[in-house]
């Protein structure tokens, strides 16, 4: 498998994406500065890692959507190639239209930083299918604009073709339908606001996204 | 016609920029002439307490600073110690400093606390260290207090809003509640980072004709004053101060960071400051002074945010996100070329020159041209009179003993105990992916040095009542305390940063607090082994004539060789004993138990022994290291009581606690009898740490069992999810509550 991590300005998680990713595949990560307009060659996943693209003072994601990077990614993505937009990065997936929906300031008007129990709502993506059997995980989140919110018609939809991925069971930020994580329609690329790159280290105590990268590696075949 | 800022300035003016009338004769008396306003702006910040610590100088140089671990100590932009090969093996050092944000902090809290944040990474990542974790230690006023509320969102907010965007993670903290910090809240920040030992950056501009460059936002308005303002006491007006605030922008500075490090790793620069508190002024006077050079300045070069500033402005804007820096000639376009890959703004304002003078150019003319000397190491230095703080003698000899379940509420729900979720849940606790142990799970907060299996510990710690009750002992016992929570992780400590907080130096009790405050700590960190590497001084902490409780806070760092060996509060299981290393005196003397139970605030602080001290943290540190103590929690605020309850809370099950025969309850349960470990292990476990603690010569029982969901003692008990729930419940509930 090849990866790429995409590093804006303000990226945060850049690093924490490519040593999971690592950690728990082997897989070492291209970084790819998002001033440039071309992707490497042959690239089985892009990571969209967490953080403050640019600051986020407007919008958050809003300005990253339109850096130049993001052709080569939408590009990637048509060419139905795995795309995970983690935190920040499910923020920048909706602003630039590769997922629906839109992140929200939380429902408590505060950042919130904690472990979430989360259900896997769809275990047969290329996102999940390495959690097997297990039907919950926890992840933490930590974000400010958390809040996944979409039209009813778009809701209904995710809802009907199994596109939610991710489900809080203790919903942090009072997003739609306890969504934490949706795919696209054709399942390549995936927006959660919970941090699998916090927590695929034993070391460390937390292992929910150890499954989420292996699911990966799998998928990329 | 003469700009006013270029006019001869007077008397009248250099008292209102808070010099005193001889210190003016003595600017005179230096410079040989009448300097102009700029001159006199400049001398103003420089000699600000803020700046100079000219009150305190003299008594810092009582607290021990050297040790083979110590690279830097104090007097850099931030303490430097060796911590052993990174994951490559490239020798790593660990650099540290706390500092106060707390004039700014009570005017506008959001910025304040924001830019103390901003403030001390720059410190650390301007000698070339990448920030790994951040602490912050705060003390608000009465709840009751119509401000308090308002105060408590905005730190926390802006503390968070700071971090969590640059991505540094903030682990942990303190955060007290007293009547006495109603009119001035301390906000003090610390910041970790982490560099290669063989590549540190100083701020010494060595060598003249090199350019001086500078980079980050543009410089406004913003701050003007500031470090003077920083350096006043407060009166009815100080929310007329606000104009002195910066405004941060975590994502220049995140961009700084980065920016900075990348050009580290060349060899381009010789030295590197950020600009604090009193901006270009004492950066500017801070790189040539210790490089031995001297600088010119080329006002009209600088970076700026709106027209028609003046060279007055320039020097004395406190504008957040900035850097300034000498190069070796002829690496500009080098360094250029970063800064734009990272869209910074940077421009070459000026040289370093041969004249050990501070020359500032504008518009063609010199409008500064001051000596060094007089304005960095001459400064005035005083020492200031003071008389020895009586210190409050023994304790309460009789008091009426409260129900233990009582007792036990009152005392995990009183602000200072009651659980600080609510403001660490707004932190971004797990960038980076390396935090071990953060808030609440531990005494230290654990950080793992990136691609190793080591770690750093880190904790930050003191207990105003204590010093407020015998200074010197509450001096001692701030520096213990924070060896101890290290200790109860595993780590060997290694080093500390103060953050020195009182009220006017210009009184002899508060200055008399002052000194007996640093005797103390120089005591405890020579016989621990502890020494002071960085710090921060914060005086005139006081509103019209009331002084904060004095407060000293210790931020700490020690090491862990093999992180997997260490020790937390989680881990407790059915059928665990509780053994309590070291004896319980029984003294309740400026306990938090005679505070919240009593409404009393008298007797002597609990006497620290730090031979025993000693002898107990070795003890409990081998264990933790040998693998036969995992969870393990110090004896600080509320007791043995309150640490079971402690480690019960966190681990969801119930403690059974044995009454002392001959032993008053409320003593045995709620004494802060220093250098005292509660341990908890598997029965079967026990005799070893019996056996280890008599040889070592140290006392060790049992106190009780693990199991059940009550906290009991005797026959006296409270459940777990209501203690649990109103522990939770205190700070939320109050945060919700309208003011």
């Amino acid at each position: 498998m090849k990866s790429a991590v995409i590093v804006f300005p303000g990226s945060n998680c850049d690093r924490d994406c490519a040593t999971s990713l690592a950690r728990v595949t082997g897989v070492q990560s291209v970084f790819v500065w998002h001033a440039e307009t071309m992707l490497p060659e042959g690239l089985d996943l892009v990571i969209l890692p967490g953080g403050f693209a640019y600051g986020d003072y407007l919008r958050s994601g809003a300005m990253a959507a339109k850096s130049p990077i993001m052709a080569a990614v939408r590009a990637h993505a048509a060419e139905g190639r795995l795309v995970a937009g983690i935190c920040n990065g499910f923020q920048v997936l909706t602003e630039c239209g590769l997922l629906p929906g839109a992140l929200m300031r939380n429902s408590t008007m505060r950042y919130v930083c904690k472990d979430t129990p989360l259900a896997i709502a769809n275990p047969d993506t290329a996102f999940t299918r390495a959690y097997g059997a297990a039907a919950e995980t926890v992840m933490p989140v930590g974000n400010g604009d958390g809040r996944y919110v979409a039209d009813d018609e778009t809701l209904d939809r995710l809802e009907q073709e199994g596109r939610v991925v991710f489900r809080y069971l203790d919903n942090p930020n009072g997003s739609a339908n306890d969504i934490a994580g949706i795919v696209n329609d054709a399942g390549n690329v995936i927006g959660l606001m919970p941090h699998p790159d916090r927590c695929a280290d034993p070391a460390l105590g937390r292992t929910g996204g150890v499954a989420f990268f292996r699911s990966v590696l799998e998928a990329s075949g | 016609m003469t700009h006013p800022h270029l006019a001869p300035a007077t008397e009248a003016q250099a008292l209102e920029f808070g010099l005193s009338a001889e210190e003016w004769r003595l600017v005179l008396e230096k410079l040989g002439r009448t300097p102009n306003v700029t001159e006199l702006g400049i001398f103003s910040v420089m000699w600000s307490e803020h700046c100079s610590y000219k009150s305190s100088r003299v008594h810092l140089a009582k607290l021990p600073t050297k040790a083979p671990h110590v690279i830097f100590g104090p007097g850099e932009n931030a303490g430097a110690i060796h911590i052993g090969p990174g994951a490559d093996g490239e020798p790593l050092a660990c650099i540290f400093k706390m500092e106060s944000h707390n004039h700014p902090s009570y005017i506008e809290p959001y910025q304040g606390a924001a830019t103390g944040v901003g403030g001390i990474m720059r410190d650390v990542f301007t000698m070339g260290a990448r920030p790994v974790a951040l602490f912050n230690a705060l003390r608000f006023g009465d709840p009751a207090h119509p401000k308090t509320r308002r105060l408590v969102d905005g730190v926390v907010r802006g503390i968070g809003g700071y971090g969590n965007c640059v991505g540094v993670p903030t682990l942990g903290g303190e955060t007290n509640f007293h009547p006495g910090y109603n009119g001035n809240i301390l906000v003090n920040a610390m910041c970790v980072g982490i560099a290669r030992a063989d590549r540190i950056f100083t701020s010494a501009a060595k060598g003249a004709g090199n350019p001086v460059v500078y980079v980050g936002a543009k410089t406004g308005r913003d701050g003007i004053h500031g470090a003077t303002m920083a350096s006043a006491e407060f009166g009815d007006d100080t929310e007329e101060s606000r104009p002195t605030v910066q405004v941060g922008d975590p994502f220049l500075e995140k961009l700084l960071i980065e920016a900075c490090l990348e050009l580290m790793e060349s060899d381009a620069i010789i030295g590197i400051q950020d600009m604090g508190a009193a901006g270009l002024t004492s950066s500017s006077v801070e790189m040539a002074s210790k490089g031995g050079a001297g600088i010119e300045l080329w006002i009209d070069a600088i970076p700026a945010r709106e027209e028609g500033m003046t060279p007055y402005e320039f020097m004395l804007s406190e504008s957040q996100e900035r850097m300034l820096m000498t190069l070796k000639p002829g690496r500009e376009p080098e360094a250029q070329r970063i800064f734009e890959k990272w869209g910074l703004d940077a421009a070459t304002i000026g040289v370093t020159t041969t004249t050990d003078r501070l020359v500032l150019k504008w518009h063609g003319e010199t409008v500064c041209d001051l000596p060094l000397g007089p304005l960095a190491d001459e400064a005035p230095k005083y020492e200031r009179p003071f008389v020895k703080p009586t210190a409050k003698v023994s304790g309460p000899q009789t008091i009426h003993g409260v129900p233990f379940a009582d007792a036990l509420v009152k005392l995990m729900t009183c602000p200072d105990m009651a659980s600080k979720r609510w403001i660490w849940e707004q932190y971004d606790r797990d960038v980076m992916a390396d935090t071990v142990a953060a808030s609440g799970a531990a005494d230290a907060a654990i950080v793992r040095i990136h691609g190793t299996e080591r770690a750093l510990a880190v904790s930050c710690d003191v207990t105003p009542r204590y010093v407020e009750a015998d200074p010197y002992e509450g001096g001692k016992q701030a520096v213990a305390e924070c060896w101890r929570n290290l200790t109860a992780v595993g780590a060997t400590p290694l080093a500390i940063t103060d953050n020195l907080n009182f009220g006017s130096p210009q009184r002899p009790e508060i200055m008399g607090q002052i000194v007996a405050a640093i005797e103390g700590m120089a005591e405890a960190c020579r016989a621990l082994d502890f020494p002071v590497v960085s710090g921060n001084v914060s005086l005139y902490n006081e509103t019209n004539g009331a002084a904060i409780p004095p407060t000293p806070a210790i931020g700490g760092v020690g090491l862990l060789e093999d992180m997997s060996a260490r020790a937390g509060f989680s881990g407790m299981a059915e059928g665990d004993v509780l053994i309590l290393i070291g004896e319980t005196t029984g003294a309740l003397g400026a306990t938090l138990y005679l505070r919240e139970l009593h409404g009393r605030e008298d007797g002597a602080p609990p006497a620290v022994d730090l031979a025993l001290e000693k002898r107990h943290g070795d003890l409990v540190r081998g264990l933790i290291r040998d693998g036969f103590a995992k969870v393990v929690h110090d004896l600080s605020d509320g007791g043995l009581g309150c640490a079971a309850a402690e480690l019960a809370l966190v681990n969801d099950i119930g403690v059974y606690l044995e009454p002392r025969r001959g032993v008053h309850p409320d003593a045995w349960l709620w004494s802060e009898t220093q250098a005292r470990y509660l341990i908890a292990v598997p029965a079967a476990e026990a005799e070893f740490i019996y056996t280890a603690a008599d040889e070592a010569g140290v006392t060790a029982e049992p106190v009780g069992i693990v199991g059940g969901c009550e906290i009991a003692f005797g026959a006296d008990a409270m459940d777990l999810a209501a203690l649990r729930a109103a522990w939770e419940g205190w700070l939320p509930g109050y945060m919700a509550q309208v003011a």
